[in-house]
């Protein structure tokens, strides 16, 4: 007793009995559920009675066009976020950095402040702001313009309009503060040096700023990558549930969602969630090959 | 070489002035006009709940400013109407407090165990850590879902809690602050005779405390804001959390959009409290992460 008393608190225990809580939610939420997703898509599972159909959830997706659309939003929705939360934000950043910018503080405070609500708060305030009738924000917004009102999630490009409007409104300041984080660590004589070989504010951007916040890039592009392949909450929260006309708000998550919790099509559904994380892992390393992190990492 | 520098540098700066001042009213009008886009939809909508909801319903959110019509009705129900939207607050607190606090334990001595030691098993591990993070939490839940059921913990707080105590992101955040701390003091504790894990606790713990502040921040936000996965788990009503709740809310009948409105507003307001008095914290926690990794 003692013994084991003495081993458990000895140096070379200490550490895996310190980890041990990992190991274990590692091996019962990660690895059981991962496992069991993958058994599940080459099943048919109906209450009582699960059957083994090899790859037929697999050749169902290749012909399900409401899969297919999902895709395809999920695909339009991500890089559109691509396009809108890494260079605005990364520029956003570099002015804020500038030493000619008062009130720091509080510019940064007002950024952030979306990302502190959650999807439903944020969801709702947009869904109303969008709302179709004469008098919402967004159509009192246009009619200064002259233009008549939209119905403006009834129809893809708008709808998309309002998805993407709320990602930019939670996520525009985070980024920003990321690529601050980034730039805080540019040692500033680079800066100096530069000056002195005369090099103007863009030359300086383009050749010390951006190389030198790749770190950070690849950092939010990663994140990106991912949270818009996933997404689902924003687009169930702006059409109140899982049902938008002719699927134009429909994603890979909602997908599976609509399947798997819905439908309570668990195989089908997981083979829905396996494509996705295919995908998502797929990006993710080509992108980090192309950024050439895996030969850092070898030296 | 040094003088050279400085004398160009101060030529610099007293060319500039005229310049600099310019830029510094163009980007400080920019961020204004940027600040005022972004706080505009919370205005709104402030402004909104002092309003009946059924012009909600009727007319969105709208930009009309009529203060004629403002009223504390919407609060007045909130606080003192029939309705869950106080069970559902309640729920949402005890969900976050216990969830924090059992979150930032656990991970505070995984992340110990990982940067304090040095053995064979110690970057296998931290690689396990790294590879959860890869893998969307939106594919592993309908499993997990399934297994919430086979466990019996549908319906239920440790359910919820459960999956995500060891959340990958939080002990990455521990272990990067804890490898830059030294690891001289854990041999002067040996030598004073302390055992491994009263190092740990009373020696290590005192220093990590900003660490802590840090992490209670952030994933206090993400359960106070979380959704999906509650969403699964949870299927009595009296059970729900605040998201779920508002989210039933978002059907026209009855007086709901006045509790939605209002209610909104309102469960912003703890996070918004928190912000104001510990900002740094809520940057610090979520910046460490793309610096280092």
């Amino acid at each position: 007793m003692e013994k084991l008393k003495k081993l458990l608190y000895s140096q070379k225990a200490a550490p895996y009995i310190l980890v041990l809580p990992f190991i274990l939610s590692f091996a019962f939420f990660w690895i059981y559920p991962l496992f069991s997703t993958v058994k599940m898509s080459f099943q048919s599972i109906l209450p009582g009675e699960v059957e083994w159909i090899g790859l037929k959830n697999y050749s169902k997706l290749l012909k399900d066009t409401a899969f297919h659309t999902a895709i395809r939003n999920s695909f339009e929705y991500m890089i559109w976020t691509l396009v809108l939360l890494i260079p605005f934000p990364m520029i956003y950043a570099c002015f804020m950095d500038s030493r000619l910018v008062k009130l720091k503080g509080l510019y940064k405070a007002l950024l952030y402040l979306p990302a502190l609500t959650s999807v439903v708060v944020a969801g709702t305030i947009f869904r109303l702001m969008f709302s179709e009738m004469e008098g919402s924000q967004m159509n009192q917004f246009i009619s200064w313009f002259g233009l008549e009102p939209i119905k403006w999630l009834k129809v893809k490009s708008t709808s998309y309009f309002a998805l993407l409007t709320i990602a930019c409104w939670r996520w525009t300041g985070v980024n920003m503060l990321y690529f601050l984080a980034g730039l805080k660590n540019i040692d500033s004589g680079l800066y100096e040096s530069a000056e002195i070989d005369g090099a103007n504010g863009l030359k300086k951007f383009i050749y010390i700023t951006m190389p030198l916040l790749k770190p950070t890039t690849i950092y939010v592009l990663t994140i990106s990558v991912y949270a818009g392949l996933a997404m689902f909450l924003e687009s169930f929260m702006l059409w109140n549930g899982n049902s938008s006309p002719n699927n134009i708000g429909l994603t890979i998550v909602g997908y599976l969602y609509r399947r798997g919790i819905e439908k309570n099509q668990l195989g089908y559904a997981s083979a829905v969630g396996l494509v996705l994380l295919v995908i998502a892992l797929s990006i993710n390393v080509i992108q980090l090959f192309m950024n050439g992190t895996f030969k850092k990492e070898g030296k | 070489m040094e003088r050279v520098h400085n004398i160009s540098f101060e030529k610099n700066k007293m060319g500039m002035t005229a310049k600099n001042r310019i830029a510094s009213a163009i980007l400080t009008a920019f961020f204004t006009v940027l600040g005022i886009v972004v706080v505009f939809p919370f205005v709104t909508a402030v402004l909104a709940s002092f309003r009946p909801g059924q012009e909600l319903i009727r007319y969105g959110l709208s930009i009309k400013l009529d203060f004629s019509e403002m009223t504390f009705n919407n609060y007045k129900y909130l606080f003192t109407g029939e309705h869950s939207y106080f069970v559902w607050f309640k729920n949402s607190m005890v969900l976050t407090v216990i969830s924090v606090v059992l979150t930032l334990i656990i991970c505070y001595f995984v992340a110990y165990g990982l940067s304090m030691y040095d053995y064979k098993l110690k970057n296998l591990l931290f690689f396990l850590v790294i590879a959860t993070m890869m893998v969307p939490f939106e594919i592993l839940m309908l499993p997990l879902y399934q297994e919430m059921i086979d466990l019996k913990l549908i319906n239920t707080t440790a359910g919820v809690i459960l999956p995500g105590l060891c959340g990958a992101s939080t002990i990455f955040f521990f272990r990067q602050y804890m490898i830059g701390l030294p690891r001289e003091l854990l041999d002067a504790g040996r030598i004073d005779g302390a055992t491994e894990f009263g190092i740990c606790i009373r020696i290590m713990l005192p220093i990590t405390k900003p660490a802590f502040a840090a992490m209670a921040i952030l994933s206090g936000m993400g359960a106070w804001n979380s959704m999906l996965w509650p969403l699964l788990v949870y299927r009595d009503a009296d059970k729900f959390t605040l998201p779920i709740g508002l989210n039933t809310l978002l059907t026209p009948y009855g007086n709901n959009y006045d509790l939605l409105i209002a209610g909104s507003c309102f469960a912003i307001l703890p996070i918004f409290i928190l912000f104001l008095c510990f900002q740094s914290y809520f940057i610090d926690g979520m910046t460490a992460g793309a610096v280092k990794g």
